[in-house]
């Protein structure tokens, strides 16, 4: 029965990504860093102005359309009154993974909650296995191969 | 053996690159002197400002949207603080390379048009943003000064809300300068903020 639910939310995210994207708390991105899941979870921080972001997405998208066992979702910092520019965004770019944003603007409340040693600078990059809680945490750019090699070693 | 003592060095060498890059300022540690050049053409080093009490060093760019959201709050800061001993002190870090609007040009005509009265200065080499262990833009590291020593006692974001400074309910620098200015300890000496990642030179 929480396949069967699961199943359906998740079609459901994946038809209405494209055209919608969800403005969220950090309570529920709290709840998908620790939410218990069989799939690697790659959490990206990005902005529709931050140009490393924009530059790295198409490699997080590629991960996610191959890798049945990654679930990647891009939680957009743009101010949430600029969401129909996000939403415009994500449907010109036919971007498919889940688009969160993320509408908490006193940063420093919430930094931490992510990684302690992030700073803040975007693009920045969760990597969870919740299966055995290893994790990684980049805040530089994404290359070519980082995400696999980064996924490999939660999984280790 | 030559080679050998070759290779050692290379060892030494790397591990003290590695230390120097990740051991930056932390609260209450000195800084070192730099100098740098403004957008006049002059250089300017810390060790100009022979009278203030201390300095509100800003690591801080003209493309990235926090910053320029932040641009009216910095130039009120210097207004407010320098006559009282804690001018603004901003640098840019980004490599104009990978990031053209931040080439020496453009900062000249960003620093005129938003007529800054205080430097605005380059990080050519990118060492000093290194030194303080600058990530983002705007990133503040407020100085106090203790004899002739300048010496780390706020490092973090202007205040806590970066799209509308009104409705900012904490003023970070300002409570920092505010207390340091009445021998009192700086209430929150540490924040985080979101920012746009320094445009480092490609290693």
């Amino acid at each position: 029965m929480r396949i069967l639910t699961f199943l359906v939310l998740f079609l459901a995210s994946q038809t209405t990504a494209w055209s919608q994207t969800q403005v969220i708390k950090i309570d529920k991105l709290e709840a998908l860093i620790n939410a218990p899941s069989d799939k690697v979870q790659i959490i990206n921080f990005w902005a529709t102005w931050c140009a490393p972001c924009v530059k790295e997405l198409p490699l997080l998208e590629k991960l996610n359309a191959d890798n049945a066992d990654v679930n990647v979702t891009l939680i957009n910092l743009d101010f949430a009154d600029k969401l129909e520019k996000v939403n415009a965004f994500v449907a010109r770019k036919n971007m498919k993974a889940t688009v969160l944003l993320l509408d908490e603007i006193d940063y420093n409340s919430w930094i931490d909650k992510v990684d302690k040693g992030w700073g803040g600078a975007i693009p920045a990059t969760l990597i969870i296995n919740p299966k055995n809680g290893h994790r990684k945490f980049l805040d530089k750019e994404l290359h070519d191969g980082d995400l696999e090699k980064l996924i490999a070693e939660v999984k280790q | 053996m030559k080679t050998k003592i070759k290779f050692l060095a290379v060892v030494i060498g790397a591990a003290f690159l590695f230390v120097s890059a990740t051991s930056s300022y932390q609260l209450g540690d000195s800084v070192s002197d730099f100098s740098l050049k403004n957008v006049d053409g002059k250089m300017v080093a810390l060790s100009d400002f022979k009278s203030a009490k201390g300095a509100i060093v800003i690591f801080d760019c003209n493309t990235c949207p926090y910053s320029r959201a932040y641009n009216d709050r910095i130039v009120g800061l210097n207004k407010k603080f320098a006559s009282q001993g804690f001018p603004v002190i901003a640098i840019n870090p980004n490599d104009p390379q990978q990031s053209p609007g931040d080439s020496f040009e453009e900062m000249a005509a960003q620093a005129k048009s938003k007529h800054y009265d205080f430097p605005y200065l380059v990080d050519a080499s990118q060492e000093v943003a290194k030194a303080f262990g600058a990530s983002n833009t705007p990133h503040v590291f407020v100085l106090k000064k203790e004899g002739n020593e300048f010496k780390v006692a706020y490092i973090g974001t202007i205040d806590n809300n970066t799209r509308d400074a009104s409705a900012a309910s904490k003023k970070y620098v300002e409570d920092a300068v505010n207390a340091l200015l009445q021998n009192k300890p700086v209430p929150t000496a540490k924040t985080k903020a979101i920012g746009c990642g320094i445009k480092w030179k490609n290693s």
